[in-house]
């Protein structure tokens, strides 16, 4: 066990846990927020993707050790915000939701390629995505909504 | 709402998009332990011992000696044991759970567990047929003995997984001394029935309640009902909740597949070029047990004649038992197997006769009034003309073909024509299934569906209350659907066979049409309504005869690709649809189902490698099971048109499974074009590719 200080939407956690601990599983079991999602517990669907100073990251992948210091935003933390609410727009118009399972993670995904490049290209779009797995939608309704999101929250990023 | 098929927002989609909606893995109970299980770790054989070391307090196996019913999973055959006892069929197959509070200590026990074996060499081979079919139209010999020629060839298609991203999980426990199972599944009602056999119970004894499903493309059909058998005995031991929620590589290993098949075409050709019967062998791959495959086999024995009408058919088909894990229902069910054969076989039967294949595949097309495959009718208009002459002038797909087809550059377009049965086949609606639906109004005009139908990501919760909504005219917000939950829901069926619009959907409209007729404002109303079979509608069972689907809906599917002349790696460049689904209840849900079901099915044909050696899956995970990401999939155009069902809820008929079964031969008679061989096998993956260039026929 080890005493972990870090910034969790933009409150300070200090934890006293396993630094092996997955960080999936300290949100998911230890604080109980749902919202990141595990989809194959090797860092390659993208279901469990959060935000790591600002760029995302597979949870599933990082052990709490690598969170000290750091600053990380879920879902949960995310949705409070006025750039959330435009991409949520944007996916519910768009129908980029079905199943609804990498939603959440490819909202994240989504944030953290705005944040770097406010206005993508289709294909800069795809490529930002790759990481998320989707088996629902074929992708097309979900690369509409990030587009639709970038020109609808011009000035946000 | 004068317009069904305006897109409205979606009833889930923001709970879903903030993560504030419940899977089930998301549900913690009060005093709940957790489930492992314990598997087979060889293919064949028999466990001569288990010994399990000494058990801290508040852990137990869970195995065959506690189940109070009987030992086998109820769904059509009685040949798969909730956990072995002691013949080993297939590597992974449950032995016991073990349960207790803390999952390392449960992963550490696990590890101390000895199981010893009589281990057998596990068969592999397909000689061991557990079920087998026959069926013909008209005379499927004699034009074989009187043919000019004739022209056959094997198509082999290998396993897919449905790699729904939410894994397999469900949770139970005790409400007195009822049990109740909640989780991630399909068909709610599969599961209470394979309770009631397992425990050994009476009907009001347990209850079955669905949560919000992270996709299920088939998968959560059948399996749930072993995992579900599997955790009502522990609850029923250890009196607490339990959960019992697969890891990804747990779940990959052990659960349904796509049945890989080989599946035999002859064609028998008279001496003015043309097909006068088509005989077809079909193998499949059944597994360690029959769970499905039967009806599986059906599927793709009666989509035998493709899109198309043939004079005369002979059909064959065998499901083989062998030592891997059982293969199930996956979207599509059987059709994606033979409508790949049967496209790929004419467009080679086409090449064999030096005859155009677009002009020789439009010629067999089936029109209004042919007989079926199965000598059934080809009732409604069939419009495919219009749907390939669409899609065709979207894609530009003849400019395209001909520079392809003439050029060395690697390129290639192909298409697909196909159909899809809606429904349950033959006379399972009326028979097996016989749904029921209800409709509960209450003192304040709300209107409660009632049906078991589960929303898996397709949408149903928003186009059920838009039709019930759309007929008593009526704001959304007044009509109810909760997640089924089989104390209050009538059994209107498995949520499966692209049957829950056309099926239950126009047993909730005839519900909702009653109800608007004898509207009682403020006063509670309770309505029912029961599956009946239109009278027109006549199958044969035992001879597979007569009409297999009420209705049938049909599509083009159009892929454009780029070969990497080094790598041999497909790249797909474009995708164009069009379809008849009937009539759209919603655009954006229809959208949907096009997008995600061709990306299913093209990868299905170039993409999704899954493989067995000695018995065991060689893929555990999305890192080695590959499917489409955003970069993998190119964008997808899809359209429909209008061709409304009488019998469906404002016209509309099947359309999830539709989407999918196409989607293979098109992209494969892409890259036949590109590389100028013939393919006779998917997935055409980069190594079948240049093995084809290097040895293949052209």
């Amino acid at each position: 066990m080890a005493e972990i200080e870090f910034i969790l939407n933009h409150q300070k956690i200090v934890s006293e846990t396993d630094p092996s601990l997955r960080l999936l599983d300290y949100l998911r079991n230890t604080l109980a927020m749902s919202g990141t999602k595990e989809g194959c517990g090797e860092g390659e669907c993208g279901a469990c993707s959060v935000l790591l100073d600002g760029k995302v990251v597979n949870s599933c992948m990082v052990p709490m050790a690598n969170v000290a210091g750091h600053e990380v935003t879920t879902i949960e933390g995310f949705r409070e915000t006025k750039r959330y609410k435009i991409l949520e727009q944007a996916f519910v118009q768009c129908g980029a939701v079905q199943c609804g399972f990498c939603t959440p993670g490819m909202i994240i995904a989504s944030e953290s390629l705005l944040r770097q490049n406010p206005h993508p290209s289709e294909s800069e779009i795809r490529e930002a995505l790759s990481g998320n797995l989707c088996r629902c939608t074929g992708y097309n309704m979900i690369v509409d909504a990030v587009k639709k999101a970038s020109e609808d929250g011009d000035g946000l990023w | 709402m004068s317009d069904i098929n305006k897109t409205i927002e979606r009833v889930d989609a923001r709970e879903k998009i903030s993560g504030i909606a419940k899977y089930v893995d998301d549900l913690k109970m009060e005093g709940e332990i957790y489930a492992k299980t314990i598997r087979a770790t060889i293919a064949k054989g028999k466990i001569t011992d288990i010994s399990v070391p000494p058990l801290p307090e508040g852990y137990a196996t869970v195995g065959v000696k506690d189940i109070p019913g009987k030992n086998f999973v109820k769904i059509i055959f009685d040949d798969q044991p909730v956990f072995t006892e002691s013949e080993v069929t297939y590597f992974g197959e449950p032995i016991m759970l073990l349960v207790g509070p803390d999952k390392a200590v449960l992963r550490k026990i696990a590890n101390e567990i000895r199981i010893a074996y009589k281990e057998e060499k596990p068969n592999l081979e397909w000689d061991d047929p557990m079920i087998s079919y026959h069926f013909s139209k008209g005379d499927g010999d004699q034009p074989f003995q009187t043919a000019s020629k004739t022209f056959s060839d094997v198509y082999i298609t290998g396993y897919q997984e449905q790699a729904y991203l939410e894994t397999q999980g469900l949770i139970g426990y005790p409400e007195g001394n009822r049990i109740v199972i909640t989780g991630s599944m399909q068909c709610p009602y599969y599961i209470k029935n394979a309770l009631i056999n397992c425990l050994g119970c009476k009907d009001d004894m347990v209850r079955v309640i669905q949560q919000t499903v992270g996709g299920a493309f088939g998968g959560k059909e059948e399996f749930p009902s072993l995992m579900a058998c599997q955790l009502a005995v522990a609850v029923y031991k250890m009196k607490k909740p339990v959960r019992l929620i697969y890891d990804r590589k747990e779940d990959m290993p052990v659960t349904t597949k796509r049945h890989p098949s080989r599946i035999r075409l002859e064609a028998a050709i008279n001496k003015k070029n043309e097909i006068t019967a088509i005989r077809a062998a079909v193998g499949l791959d059944g597994g360690a047990n029959a769970g499905l495959s039967g009806v599986v086999l059906q599927r793709a024995m009666i989509a035998s004649s493709g899109a198309y009408t043939f004079p005369n058919m002979d059909v064959t088909g065998r499901v083989y038992r062998t030592n891997t894990v059982p293969n199930g229902a996956f979207r599509g069910f059987g059709a994606p197997q033979m409508l790949f054969s049967i496209e790929m076989f004419i467009g080679h039967v086409a090449k064999f006769l030096g005859l155009d294949p677009f002009e020789f595949r439009m010629k067999y097309l089936a029109k209004q009034g042919d007989k079926t495959s199965t000598s059934g009718t080809f009732r409604d208009p069939i419009i495919m003309p219009e749907l390939i002459g669409k899609a065709m002038k979207e894609s530009d797909y003849l400019r395209k073909a001909q520079i392809y087809s003439a050029g060395n550059g690697y390129q290639g377009i192909g298409m697909s024509f196909f159909l899809h049965g809606c429904g349950f086949t033959g006379s399972g609606e009326a028979t097996h299934i016989k749904a029921r639906v209800r409709l509960e109004k209450d003192e304040n005009d709300n209107v409660r569906i009632l049906i078991a139908a589960v929303d898996m990501g397709q949408g149903i919760r928003t186009t059920m209350r838009k039709l019930v909504a759309s007929i008593l005219e009526i704001p959304m917000e007044k009509v109810i659907f909760d997640l089924p939950d089989t104390d209050f829901v009538p059994d209107s069926g498995p949520t499966v066979a692209s049957r829950t619009m056309m099926i239950v959907g126009g047993l909730v409209d005839r519900c909702a049409r009653k109800l608007k007729e004898k509207w009682l404002a403020n006063e509670k109303q309770i309505l029912e309504e029961n599956f009946q079979q239109p009278e027109y509608v006549k199958w044969d069972e035992e001879k597979l005869a007569g009409d297999a689907y009420p209705a049938y809906s049909w599509g083009v599917n159009i892929v454009e690709v780029e070969i990497d002349k080094a790598t041999c790696q497909v790249k797909p460049i474009g995708i164009w649809s069009e379809y008849d689904l009937g009539h759209a209840i919603d655009e954006m849900v229809i959208k949907g189902q096009c997008d995600g079901g061709i990306a299913q099915g093209v990868a299905y044909g170039y993409l999704e490698v899954m493989e067995q050696k000695d018995g065991r899956l060689r893929q555990k995970n999305l890192t080695d099971y590959i499917i489409p990401t955003a970069v993998d999939m190119p964008p997808t155009m899809s359209g429909v048109i209008d061709n409304p069902f009488a019998l469906g809820p404002y016209g509309a008929k099947g359309a999830g499974e539709l989407t999918l079964v196409g989607g293979a031969p098109a992209i494969a008679k892409a890259i036949e074009m590109a590389i100028k061989r013939n393919v006779t096998e998917i997935p055409v993956t980069p190594e079948k590719i240049r093995e084809l260039i290097d040895n293949g026929r052209n």
